[in-house]
This record gives structure tokens, C-alpha cells and sequence, in this order.
């Protein structure tokens, strides 16, 4: 059972809240910038930027 | 039973897809589309030989790839690679609807800019130009006149690639900024929302509002038929309200649906979760 952890933003350094089920692969959003973050690592967590945005994209 | 869900890191949608397998004792094995590789005689490494897999990329090209692979080697993908396919190219599913007089807005394609022009006199302006292979309102340009269509024609041209050298043109219908969502599972339209926008793109990755919609048998009926045009399987269906009635915008074969659970009071990711099962204990794709 993973708890909430406050992690830095790794694009502006804003503080992330990540909720406490987070799970690897997660995507969240920085509300400071506005970034796309990825969960890459649980134990300790990690973030790092999401892939952008591709052409083929979407639903 | 194991399924596995395949995505590209995970959205709202499939963290509650995640919670609803969950929530049935089914074994969910989730897999990045990043890992998957391998001998295309083989199954793909990375990913656990299980009864069916949910394609939740966000890319339409790995979603056709692997839906294909899994599908030559007895594997069950779901969405099917057809589904996949025609829903992720709008020429594909024009043809599609059209063909079972599923009733959807005119359509035009054009090859090269002469022939855009004439294409755009036919339909007449406005027009809406969209990408053949793309989503999210991303590219989608109203065209109000020659002079603009001119310009979506250069900048189609300046971006390149094998995707941009078909010109997509469809009829512009004023909808007051609004259009109907359906979403079908299995054949059966679950639940609808309309989309609202101060704009006239009704996309809620553009931040368009959702909100609940009953439905009612046109509805039903319409949506139901452009899913089963596209090849069944589970379809977020759009649609315009025209004095013609309803008439079907795209279809979209990776639905997202985080914004219509709480508004529709339908449980959409529980109402996948079972198709899937249910696809991987019956074999049915």
C-alpha cells in the first residue's frame, strides 16, 4: 500500500501531489506548470516529464 | 482468467478500468506499449499470454500493430484490429458508415490542392479540414473561404508525412457549440453525454463540459448502427443534432470517458471490464 507522498515537479520543481494509490505508469498533472508527469518508480516514487503529444494520438 | 490491458502510462480511464478487473477477482496484467517488442512470429515479449487484451495505447498506429500481431498469432484483442483501423482514420470510417447508410455528415477527400479547391466548392463554405489520422481536435480547422482553405492547404503541405497528403473535408454543421457523445458496448448504447463549448470544437481534452443525457431511441438507434458500421466492439460515437436528425461525427475506438461516469451515473469502465471478460472466456473479438 503505497501513502501520499508530496514529490518535486521534475519541469518547474512546483510541488506534486500524488494520490495514495499511486500506480507505476500513473500520469499526472503539475498544477504549477501545467506539466504531464509520469509515475517511473514507486519505491521511492519518482516522476519524469510524459512523452509528448504525437500525431496518432488521441481516442 | 488473466487479461492484460496494454496503454501508454495510465490515464484516469485506466486506472478505473484498472480498479473495475480488480473489483471482479479477474488478474490484470498491465503493459506499457514502451516495452512491447519482439520476433513478429511471436508472441510479444513483455506482454503475459492472457485470454484477451484491452487496447488502451494512446497511439493509433501501436494499437492497429499490436491488435494485428495478437489477432495472427490467436490472440484477442479488444478493440479488434478492423475496429481500430476504421475508427482511427476518418476516410476509413466514412466509408464505413456510408456503406451502411449510417447517416454522417458529406465528406470530400482531394489529393492535391486543385483538387481541393473543387472538392470545397462541392461541399460549399464553411468547411471543417481535419487530419485523416489524428484526435483531440488537434489540426481541425474551420475553413471559411477559398483564401483559408488556400492556407490549410500549405500548412497540410509544409507539415509533411504520409498522413498529410490526403485532404479530409467535411461539411460544417452549426451546432451551437454542442454535440452528443454515445458510448456502445457490445452492440448496446450504455450512455451519452452532450458536449458543450463556447467554441464550436467539442472536444473535452479542449475543455468542453460534459453532462448527462437520457437517451432516446433515435439516439440509440444511430449509434448502435455506426458501431456495428465500424465493426462492433466497444465505440464512443459523436454525433451532431440536425434537423436531419442525428448524424455521426467520428467514431472513437480507444473511448475516453473520465468526464461521463459521474455525469451518465453509468458505470462505464465496469460495462468494458465485463466485454472483456467476456470476450476472453467466449473467444469473440
Amino acid at each position: 500500500m503505497s501513502v501520499a507522498v508530496v514529490m518535486e515537479c521534475p519541469v518547474c520543481a512546483g510541488a506534486v501531489d500524488t494520490p495514495d494509490d499511486v500506480m507505476l505508469g500513473e500520469l499526472l498533472d503539475c498544477d504549477e506548470c501545467g506539466s504531464e508527469l509520469e509515475v517511473t518508480q514507486l519505491t521511492p516514487i519518482e516522476l519524469r516529464e510524459a512523452p509528448m503529444c504525437a500525431e496518432d494520438w488521441g481516442e | 482468467m488473466a487479461v492484460g490491458m496494454v496503454c501508454t502510462g495510465l490515464r484516469a480511464e485506466e486506472k478505473m478500468l484498472a480498479a473495475a478487473f480488480s473489483a471482479r477477482d479477474v488478474e490484470l496484467h498491465v503493459v506499457d506499449d514502451r516495452t512491447i517488442h519482439g520476433d513478429l512470429g511471436s508472441w510479444p515479449e513483455a506482454l503475459p499470454r492472457v485470454d484477451a487484451v484491452l487496447l488502451r495505447s494512446k497511439s493509433h498506429w501501436r494499437n492497429v500493430v499490436i491488435a494485428h500481431w495478437l489477432e495472427t498469432l490467436g490472440g484477442r484483442p479488444v478493440n479488434a484490429s478492423r475496429v481500430i483501423e476504421t475508427c482511427g482514420d476518418k476516410v476509413l470510417t466514412t466509408l464505413a458508415l456510408l456503406k451502411e447508410d449510417v447517416p454522417t455528415l458529406s465528406a470530400s477527400v482531394a489529393f492535391a490542392t486543385p483538387s481541393g479547391d473543387k472538392a470545397a466548392e462541392a461541399i460549399g463554405y464553411p468547411l471543417v479540414v481535419k487530419p485523416v489520422i489524428g484526435s483531440w481536435g488537434r489540426l481541425i480547422g474551420k475553413v471559411n473561404d477559398r483564401d483559408a482553405l488556400d492556407l490549410a492547404l500549405d500548412h497540410k503541405a509544409a507539415l509533411g508525412g504520409a498522413a498529410h497528403t490526403v485532404t479530409y473535408l467535411q461539411r460544417f454543421v452549426e451546432t451551437g457549440g454542442r454535440d452528443i457523445r454515445a458510448f456502445v458496448v457490445d452492440g448496446r448504447c450504455i450512455a451519452a453525454i452532450a458536449r458543450t463549448s463556447e467554441g464550436w470544437k467539442t472536444n473535452t481534452a479542449l475543455g468542453a463540459a460534459a453532462t448527462g443525457l437520457e437517451l432516446d431511441p433515435d439516439l440509440v438507434n444511430v449509434s448502435e448502427a455506426a458501431a456495428m458500421a465500424v465493426g462492433g466492439g466497444m465505440v464512443a460515437v459523436d454525433l451532431f443534432e440536425t434537423d436531419d436528425g442525428y448524424l455521426v461525427n467520428e467514431v472513437n475506438a480507444t473511448m475516453e470517458f473520465r468526464n461521463s461516469v459521474e455525469t451518465t451515473g453509468v458505470d462505464i469502465p465496469g460495462l468494458i471490464a465485463d466485454y472483456l471478460i467476456g470476450c476472453a472466456g467466449a473467444g469473440i473479438t
